[in-house]
């Protein structure tokens, strides 16, 4: 293995706990160079575990001064340390552009000195790709918390995304984790580039060709499971980040172990939540693209997700009295919010029933999850019902008749004895 | 009744011209290939007139606008009968003044169309994500894929945008053709026997470049340590990049030969 290889297999491995993988929303020209920013995004390949590969991921380094317990690169955990230089970066991203192998660089790195210095060697590389090498792809650029405003200003000129993770829901639990992080050193940059990002916006309704900023927006992540935050609480800091910081994406990451004295964190072996991961992704559509407020879903007296059934399902079990709804009548936002019928789905029914009564073969093939929605919607050919269906049986017929993954996990026991 | 068609785009657009030319509807439009005979079906043979085909884009064009047009082209490339006389049926409908028949989603023939719409752009989309170029000795990219549909007309434009300051061959190997970009200008190339050999064992008439193997490799070892195994999930990754894709992705492929 040569020296590159395994600065590589090192800086990858660090780096692959960062789970946004984005390459959409920028819409980057190419100009006289190479690449262009592909506004759906573009994922290359998928990983064993099944996560999309978009972006060249890396850390620059993982020497870190920090000792923060949930990081596999804290300055007290015995692994292999690695730095890249600059021109290996940008050499790396380039001949992995070229193969049409990555829509981009996703670029991060351990704490080294100090913030500035840190955020110094990130805006070199980038703009060693952009005004050198004439690289139009995208760039996901980690945000250094405590670097200085011109610094970060500078690189929002050259990046197509930032962002910087919240790394624990709740200020309570960063600090069990991270006693020399704290909250608002990631609130105080996240403002400071959405004000900016603003104003760029602003002007550029003025002026014509104005350089974009950021133009794919910021995100956060937030780290799942290792720390004892409820899914009310942790929805609830996603919803305000959303509102407070015009965030494009939140990421939840369940925590996977990794070796670790803190008697607090998950130990080796323990599972990552995966299905809860799932369940809080569900809801954070919900809440951006089908007309969900928070509270709907989640409050004091539901603090936490249903596992075994997502949560558009779990929420019209608890609102019986909204349905069935009729779906040659009902407006687009109640057609969403019918468990199994999705927004395309939706949009084909609004369309299409302008030509006559929908009937239920029609609707199967529009591509709505049936076997869920069957309940919660009338037809033109339904049966006329009296009264409510119990939302009890229709919970137990959706469940059985279901083969999610949510499943395996309640039947193992029952495996056993099949 | 029967059509028969060269199997170009432009001679299914004759199908639609010679349906009003002779006031008949009921029509099968089919290739040669896909031709079963039939004793009791009337068959004719349509010729291909670049100039009539022209004439049914431009009466499509002013009636449904140059995107839906578009998309009966994205659905011709389909390759399928079914979804052929499907299309011929709903530009049927449009010239004759029914245009909203489109979004009539209860409609057979909508939701095949639709459908195969939807089927075509996944397989644009996977062949923007899926081609792996390959650098030769002289500079030239190139990538050979097996697309389920013949979508490689529908990409031209994206690689070019993208890879513009470097000369690239995409190559359909199961449709024998390929699109050339030599930095000034998109050409279709067709390869013989001996060169189709030769780039699928990627050694004899393209020559790789020295560092080819090597970005190879380390993109290999990319993929391997981004994976993380305790999240390992084998059907997801399965669903996401089926097998049939692997032979020509070198993060799958890679020290298999």
């Amino acid at each position: 293995m040569n020296r590159l290889e395994e600065k590589l297999k090192i800086l990858a491995d660090a780096a692959k706990y960062d789970v946004s993988c984005s390459s959409s929303g920028s819409k980057r020209k190419n100009i006289g160079g190479i690449g262009d920013a592909s506004s759906s995004g573009i994922c290359h390949t998928y990983t064993e575990d099944g996560r999309c590969v978009s972006l060249l991921k890396i850390l620059l380094t993982n020497h870190c001064i920090y000792d923060c317990a949930f990081c596999v690169s804290r300055k007290s955990n015995d692994v292999q340390r690695a730095a890249f230089t600059v021109e290996e970066v940008v050499n790396l991203t380039m001949n992995f552009y070229r193969r049409n192998y990555i829509e981009g660089l996703f670029l991060s790195s351990g704490i080294f000195k100090d913030a500035d210095y840190t955020m110094e060697r990130l805006l070199k590389i980038v703009k060693k790709l952009r005004l050198e090498e004439r690289y139009n792809g995208y760039i996901h650029l980690k945000t250094i918390p405590g670097a200085s405003d011109e610094m970060i200003r500078e690189a929002g000129l050259y990046v197509d995304r930032m962002s910087i993770n919240l790394e624990m829901p709740t200020e309570v639990g960063l600090k069990l984790m991270a006693p020399e992080k704290d909250h608002e050193s990631v609130k105080k940059p996240l403002n400071f580039i959405n004000q900016e990002i603003q104003s760029y916006k602003q002007e550029s309704k003025l002026i014509k060709h104005k350089p974009t900023f950021v133009p794919a927006g910021q995100s956060t992540q937030m780290v799942i499971g290792a720390t004892p935050e409820n899914d009310f609480e942790i929805m609830s800091v996603a919803d305000k980040f959303y509102k407070d910081y015009n965030l494009k994406r939140v990421y939840y990451s369940g925590y996977i172990p990794i070796q670790n004295e803190n008697s607090l964190l998950p130990q080796i072996g323990t599972k990552p939540p995966l299905v809860r991961e799932n369940r809080l992704y569900q809801t954070d559509w919900l809440l951006r693209f089908y007309g969900f407020e928070l509270k709907e879903i989640l409050n004091a007296d539901h603090q936490d997700l249903d596992l075994e059934i997502d949560p558009k399902l779990s929420w019209a079990l608890r609102n019986p009295h909204l349905f069935p709804v009729d779906i040659n009548t009902a407006d687009y936002k109640m057609i969403i919010r019918i468990p199994g019928i999705g927004r395309q789905s939706a949009l084909k029914i609004i369309q299409a029933r302008k030509f006559g009564r929908l009937h239920e073969y029609q609707i199967k093939k529009m591509g709505i999850a049936f076997n869920r929605a069957r309940y919660f919607m009338r037809c033109a050919d339904s049966p006329f019902q009296l009264g409510y269906t119990s939302m009890e049986n229709v919970r137990a017929k959706i469940v059985n008749k279901s083969s999610s993954k949510s499943k395996q996990i309640f039947s193992t026991q029952l495996n056993l004895f099949s | 009744m029967y059509y028969i068609f060269d199997g170009s785009y432009y001679g299914w657009l004759c199908c639609i011209f010679e349906a009003f030319e002779r006031k008949e509807f009921s029509v099968k439009p089919i290739t040669q290939e896909h031709y079963f005979p039939d004793m009791f079906a009337e068959v004719t043979y349509i010729h291909t007139d670049s100039k009539k085909a022209s004439r049914v884009l431009k009466g499509l064009q002013e009636r449904v606008g140059k995107n839906i047009t578009l998309d009966f082209y994205r659905a011709f490339l389909f390759e399928n009968p079914e979804v052929w006389q499907a299309c011929f049926y709903l530009a049927v409908h449009v010239f004759k003044g029914n245009k909203n028949i489109l979004s009539n989603f209860g409609n057979d023939a909508v939701m095949k169309f639709s459908d195969a719409l939807r089927k075509v752009s996944r397989e644009r989309h996977r062949m923007k994500a899926f081609v792996r170029f390959q650098q030769s000795s002289d500079g030239l990219y190139f990538a050979v894929v097996e697309p389920d549909f013949n979508v490689l007309p529908l990409i031209i434009s994206f690689f070019k945008n993208r890879y513009t300051d470097q000369p690239w061959i995409i190559y359909d190997l199961k449709r024998n053709y390929g699109i050339y970009w030599d930095k000034i200008s998109i050409t279709e190339v067709i390869l013989n026997a001996d060169e189709v050999k030769g780039v699928v064992q990627s050694s004899t008439v393209v020559s790789l470049d020295d560092q080819e193997e090597y970005y190879k490799n380390l993109w290999h070892q990319y993929f391997k340590s981004t994976n993380i195994v305790a999240r390992r999930n084998m059907k997801l990754h399965l669903r996401h990049v089926p097998k049939r894709y692997w032979k020509y992705l070198p993060e799958k492929n890679f020290g298999k030969d």
